[in-house]
């Protein structure tokens, strides 16, 4: 069955249950652009696949950061019939042809069907695994992969795992780390001479973007697997994620956090541009009486066009205050990270990381060019713990109003971060109720979900009602739109 | 209308005779913008050929080029249409004399002859194909977003005084943005979107080879593999195509045949613009592999 082959109204019914599922996953796709993608696709040779996925995206998808959510969802409905499906039945493998066609998905769980009778043995497999990725052998990589997964993922029809429990289970017995330094002694040995590091770095990067590429192929193999088992809108279901903005900071993977770092550069430049643009415009400052006056002159004297002195808005002061104990770490650390990015947008930014000791961490920040590398110091340096390391608002913020409460001035904002979960200290929620009375606005982000806040220990809303406001925080699209309130 | 292009191949090759080497997604978007008759809006960092594009196809067809570059404080009087008051006056004054009624004169003063024509319905009017170059267009103010919209939409200007005017034929638009600000849903949705990234490493060596012809295979594989492994860093700003093929004239011109890592640190300044980004680069240069992963000389 290939894309080719179905009718008008079965394709149409493909693409708009395509569409849906784009729609869950959090794509904005409008009707037109629903309509641009049907008339789209009537333009191109449909049997080119990547032709067909290429105006898919140009019509539905407008944000690159969405590019991976289309992606997913695209292989899912659409790869089981593409003519990549066939790909690893093709001529240009023919030691592993027999084995190849044998295990269609149907018979995932079979293991090799051995339709040659020859199988091979993990040792051989091995060797061809460590020969591919020495040449660099796309076609015979994509070949193993389908035939790892065979073997290893151990899957059965219906079994109610996901896909990444069998990633794992091939991950694990191709044993790729291993594989890696195999393939770097190997490389040592034919060398004709000691190598520089650069060469060596490069030689790793090139081993470890094959593998990189081998560990994508099984992944897509598992996928078209489970697809044909479970049906391709369960299979989408299970497989959507957050995207980048909406990824919550407590509960991020370590690939979502990668992904939120790359993610807030661009975001901070973002903010720059539009908090500038928000300082220059949208405010008229006084009248300038000199001025009209010289102006009216060109209309005989009539103050027909009005002039206004330029404003100068002053650039407020920042005080930022986060608990960086373990929960709410990563949250505390893309705020730091966003603000001090953006702090050529205030006059001064101070920040202050406390557990249940507070230290002031600005130094940090200061004449430091890596803003990453200021974090590390402080999440390293800074002194944070008073007694035993477990989170006291009350105690924190105590010390902070007799060190440095004298520094807030009327011009000052403070944010605090962090989640209120008190341990059952003493509040101390008279310090914000001062803070409040001598800075211009005092908010409170917590990373929590609203509907936690004020339970077991969480004392959100005695800290708050002494707040300007009291935000939830949870993702970058959250965070962004905080820090738009700023002025 | 005619299509200009017969498959995202043609696209691809034709683009090749100019010396842009495309992929499928730029090849199959340009080529679907033709068909669709549908402006392109090209995301992605800077220095990917986003601009080189839209010349590029100018030159394939053999079509004007008409640029319009985006900056904050464009109005209509810039990208659209003006009134060329001045001769408006002159009209006005030596019609003094003679018995004209006033409805001649406004009939006549907001005709034709006393407009001016900016990028966006110069592109419009013109009776020659013309490729319409929109650059930078995040650099607008949002309000000002809504003056493209029905050029992009309808490829029409409606002059009050003048009554709408249509193109003579559908011009190839190309709009450019550095992604510093979030674009109206508006503007997005009469566009295709491609985004421009940086090649992968196949691609930008042959690049480096059409650019610098003289180049040798192995320094721009070289090249490119150095490239690649400084973009994986985490730097202020990734090294761009432009810079990378800057880079390989350097080399070229210092006579290097093979990059050494002192050779590297030496010019790394022309393929990083921050200090700290270069610090960085060097450090993770020349540092000792077997730290991060066991590491193996190679075999060249």
């Amino acid at each position: 069955m290939t894309i080719a082959e179905p009718s008008q109204s079965s394709m149409l019914d493909l693409l708009t249950g395509f569409i849906v599922e784009l729609r869950a996953a959090g794509l904005p796709v409008s009707l037109t652009e629903n309509l641009d993608a049907m008339q789209a696709i009537t333009h191109i040779p449909i049997e080119d696949r990547n032709a067909f996925k290429y105006a898919l995206a140009a019509t539905l998808v407008k944000n690159n950061a969405h590019w991976r959510a289309f992606e997913t969802v695209f292989e899912v409905y659409f790869s089981l019939r593409g003519p990549a499906y066939a790909l690893g039945g093709g001529d240009e493998l023919p030691e592993l042809d027999d084995d190849d066609t044998a295990a269609n998905p149907e018979a995932a769980g079979a293991g090799n069907g051995g339709g040659g009778g020859e199988a091979l043995t993990p040792e051989q497999m091995a060797e061809m695994l460590f020969k591919a990725l020495q040449q660099g052998d796309d076609a015979m990589l994509r070949a193993l992969a389908r035939q790892a997964v065979t073997r290893y993922a151990g899957m059965e029809p219906g079994r109610p795992v996901g896909g990444t429990y069998y990633l794992y289970r091939t991950l694990r017995n191709l044993d790729l780390d291993n594989v890696l330094e195999q393939l770097m002694s190997q490389a040592k040995e034919q060398a004709p001479a000691p190598l520089t590091p650069l060469e060596e770095r490069l030689e790793q990067d090139e081993f470890q973007s094959r593998v990189d590429r081998l560990k994508q192929e099984i992944e897509a193999e598992i996928r078209r697997r489970l697809v044909a088992d479970r049906g391709v809108e369960a299979m989408a279901k299970t497989l959507r994620k957050p995207l980048p903005e909406d990824v919550d900071f407590m509960h991020a993977s370590r690939e979502e956090l990668m992904g939120l770092r790359k993610a807030i550069y661009p975001l901070t430049r973002k903010l720059a541009v539009r908090l500038a643009r928000k300082r220059r415009h949208g405010r008229k400052g006084p009248l300038d009486f000199r001025n009209t006056v010289r102006h009216s002159l060109s209309y005989g004297g009539v103050p027909a066009d009005p002039k206004f002195r330029y404003p100068r808005p002053a650039k407020p002061e920042i005080f930022v205050i986060a608990d960086i104990s373990g929960s709410v770490a990563a949250f505390a650390r893309f705020t730091l990270q966003l603000v001090h990015a953006i702090s050529g947008q205030f006059s001064r930014v101070r920040s202050f990381v406390f557990i249940d000791g507070i230290d002031e961490v600005t130094r940090f920040f200061e004449g430091v060019d890596d803003i990453s590398q200021a974090i590390h110091r402080v999440n390293t340096e800074a002194d944070v713990v008073w007694v035993d390391g477990h989170s006291d608002y009350g105690h924190a913020f105590e010390v902070f109003w007799d060190r440095y409460g004298r520094e807030i001035s009327p011009k000052t904002t403070i944010l605090i971060l962090g989640d209120a979960r008190n341990n059952y200290h003493a509040s101390q929620s008279w310090v914000i109720k001062e803070m409040r009375k001598k800075a211009r606005h005092v908010y409170w982000l917590n990373p929590e979900p609203k509907a936690y806040w004020d339970t077991g220990d969480s004392i959100v809303g005695e800290y708050g009602a002494h707040c300007d406001g009291t935000y939830e925080c949870r993702n970058l699209r959250q965070l962004e739109k905080f820090v738009e309130v700023l002025e | 209308m005619d299509s200009r292009f017969v498959s995202p191949d043609a696209v691809r090759s034709r683009l090749r005779d100019v010396d842009y080497l495309s992929d499928d997604a730029i090849a199959g978007v340009v080529f679907l913008a033709d068909r669709l008759g549908k402006p392109i809006l090209v995301e992605g960092p800077a220095g990917t050929g986003k601009t080189q594009l839209a010349k590029s196809v100018a030159e394939i067809l053999g079509a004007r080029l008409i640029r319009l570059q985006c900056y904050e404080g464009l109005d209509e009087s810039k990208a659209l249409y003006e009134w060329n008051y001045k001769k408006q006056l002159l009209r006005i004054q030596a019609e003094r004399n003679n018995e004209s009624t006033w409805e001649d004169i406004e009939t006549d003063i907001f005709s034709d002859e006393f407009l001016l024509t900016r990028p966006l319905l110069e592109a419009i009017r013109s009776d020659d194909p013309v490729v319409l170059l929109i650059d930078e267009v995040d650099r607008v103010e949002i309000e000002t977003e809504a003056l493209l919209l029905e050029i992009l939409s309808d490829y029409q200007v409606s002059i009050p005084e003048l009554g709408t005017i249509t193109a003579k034929q559908i011009p190839m638009v190309f709009l450019t943005s550095n992604n510093t600000r979030e674009l109206s849903e508006a503007l997005k949705r009469r566009c295709l979107f491609l985004h421009i990234d940086y090649p992968d490493m196949e691609r930008e060596k042959e690049i480096v080879l059409t650019k610098v012809p003289e180049i040798t295979d192995n320094l721009a594989d070289q090249v490119t593999r150095i490239v690649r492994s400084i973009r994986q860093l985490e730097l202020k700003k990734s090294p761009s195509v432009s810079e990378t093929i800057d880079w390989a004239r350097t080399l070229l011109m210092l006579g290097v045949e093979s990059i050494t890592e002192a050779d590297a640190i030496d010019t790394l300044n022309i393929l990083l613009k921050y200090q700290s980004d270069i610090t960085r680069a060097t450090k993770e240069l020349s540092a000792d592999t077997t730290q991060r992963r066991p590491g193996v000389p190679r075999t060249s």
